[in-house]
């Protein structure tokens, strides 16, 4: 198996602060990997400096000769307002070769192939506001997929939609991935997504952990990763991430006193 | 038929609705981009910076269109240049821009105001001043930015709906923005003298804004616009003869009613459609990744 991207020692900073540091990673052909971490812990700008689009302070990020990569952002950054179909929002990627605004006949095969194979084939006049998050999520996806990638990066794409989709979303990954197509993902999911991968990346800042979600889904691991105790149970030999019981404790203790202080101090005030 | 027949009498009055005709298709077709890219203020900002090149220009007995165009040119790339390095918002580098600029036409008005009686009608606009030469430079950018369009279509299309993305698809994302301002600035140039630097801001977003109420698809929109844009022009030209009323004035009343009328009837789903272009699309690269992680 040979490598699609490498990062050596890569540092990424905007205005001089450091949102990733000293990251080593490496990308195989058909790997399929997510990457977890807090808020702020530079998930985003790992994608980012994977894509190019990011350009390194410190270290080097190495691609295969000709690699194409797939690009899914976070459906927050997406402009629902602008006026464009599901069809214009898939087609738009196609940039290359043919220069004329409308479509060949081989490319309207190729876009409804690519939105049947997701499930979305007859949604093409749609408004791309009129569709459900799993449905707009797939559009994205269709879209990164009418270019072929080798490997294709996701952003959260999980993130605001229910479990159902959820699902849908992570068998539809792992088809492609199946296919053939490596595929890196962001996401804060632990238990929904995380836990089901083949390989995870842990992130704050410094890469803490790395391996299969049975090596790095551990309390050490989490807590260098999260700050924040964590239990790890098992379900169904799966790994299931929990706050720790000490600090579900701690809170349940500390309720009650808080209301009683700050009855007390109401009481107070009504004096 | 006689209201449509007898201002065409008038050689003048035929060039004047040619180039009314053109310019409102013109900037209907160009506003598209500038409206959806949350841009609209821009054509009021750039028609004024115009100026303060038309002003210069007029003092050094310098081609109107070579120097207002290399002017407006200058600060349109000026501003692109500003908004991408999304340090201050566009509305700002627009508003700073352009008003130096403008503030330099006034400057040399003050100084040289012998200026000013060839420069009227750059501000207001003057169907009496449109000669043939004129109507063949409307007409020549007319065809040239709908050629440029067609040429780039779905490049314009992804840099403007999804510039991130586009970047990584390996969209010259630098290229197209600089190719809209330059397209945004010549059409200015070429419709400034029929309707003038006050009111052109009106004829960029008023087609836009209407064919947005009435279609949710972009390719729909790009010819409704232009369509729209041609409409307002034609009539408003006609309207002006028989009003006795500027033309660029009624070009834009004519767009106001059309877009009273299209508010109305597609109710609250064209409103919504409308709201949408405040949107300014995906938010800066560095301000989400720093945010969002």
């Amino acid at each position: 198996m040979s490598a699609l991207l490498r990062l050596h020692r890569v540092t990424c900073a905007y205005g001089g602060t450091p949102v990733l540091v000293d990251a080593d990673l490496e990308i195989g052909e058909r790997d399929f990997t997510g990457i977890v971490g807090p808020s702020g812990s530079g998930k985003t700008t790992l994608l980012r400096a994977m894509l190019g689009t990011v350009e390194p302070a410190g270290g080097r990020v190495e691609r295969q000769p000709g690699l194409r990569v797939g690009y899914v952002p976070q459906v927050e950054t997406v402009n629902w307002s602008f006026p464009v179909t599901v069809f214009e929002a898939v087609l738009m990627s196609r940039t290359s070769g043919r220069r004329l605004p409308w479509p060949s006949a081989a490319e309207r095969a190729e876009v409804a192939s690519v939105l049947d194979r997701l499930g979305i084939g007859g949604l093409g006049r749609r408004h791309i506001r009129e569709l459900s998050g799993g449905q707009q999520q797939r559009v994205f996806l269709a879209r990164a997929l009418l270019r072929r990638p080798q490997l294709l990066l996701l952003d959260e794409p999980t993130s605001g939609v229910d479990v159902r989709t959820r699902h849908e979303i992570l068998h539809l990954l792992d088809d492609l991935n199946g296919d053939g197509l490596a595929v890196v993902l962001s996401t804060h999911d632990l238990n929904g997504i995380a836990a089901h991968l083949p390989q995870l990346v842990c992130l704050n800042t410094r890469i803490t952990g790395r391996g299969t979600p049975r090596e790095v889904l551990t309390p050490d691991v989490l807590e260098r990763t999260y700050g924040a105790p964590m239990e790890v149970l098992e379900h169904g030999g799966m790994p299931i991430v929990v706050d720790a019981p000490q600090l579900v404790t701690d809170l349940g203790a500390r309720t009650p006193r808080s209301v009683t202080s700050s009855r007390r101090r109401e009481a107070t005030w009504a004096g | 038929m006689g209201w449509l027949t007898e201002p065409l009498e008038f050689a003048f009055f035929r060039h004047g609705l040619a180039v009314a005709t053109l310019a409102g298709a013109l900037c209907g077709l160009i506003g598209v981009y500038v409206t959806l890219r949350g841009m609209s203020y821009i054509g009021h900002g750039l028609s004024h910076a115009i100026f303060g090149g038309a002003a210069a220009s007029a003092l050094v007995s310098l081609n109107f269109y070579l120097g207002a165009g290399l002017w407006g040119m200058a600060c349109a790339l000026a501003i692109g240049r500003v908004t991408r390095r999304r340090i201050i918002g566009s509305d700002a580098a627009i508003g700073v821009i352009t008003t130096a600029s403008f503030a330099f036409g006034i400057a040399l008005l003050g100084l040289y105001g012998q200026v000013r009686k060839s420069i009227d009608a750059a501000i207001f606009g003057s169907v009496l001043g449109v000669t043939m030469a004129d109507v063949w430079v409307v007409a020549a950018v007319t065809v040239a930015a709908g050629l440029v369009v067609l040429a780039f279509y779905r490049k314009l299309l992804f840099t403007t709906f999804d510039p991130e993305v586009a970047d990584v698809s390996g969209v010259n994302t630098a290229r197209m923005d600089a190719l809209l301002m330059l397209l945004l600035s010549v059409s200015i140039l070429a419709t400034m003298k029929v309707l003038g630097v006050v009111l052109i801001a009106a004829t960029l977003v008023i087609p836009a804004v209407v064919a947005r109420m009435l279609t949710n698809s972009f390719a729909r929109m790009l010819w409704l616009s232009t369509l729209i844009g041609a409409l307002c022009g034609f009539v408003g030209m006609i309207a002006s003869y028989h009003l006795d009323v500027s033309s660029g004035a009624t070009i834009v009343l004519v767009g106001a009613a059309l877009f009273a009328v299209v508010f109305a009837v597609t109710g609250p789903r064209g409103r919504r459609r409308a709201a949408g272009l405040e949107d300014h699309g995906p938010a800066p690269v560095a301000a989400t990744a720093v945010a969002r992680d």
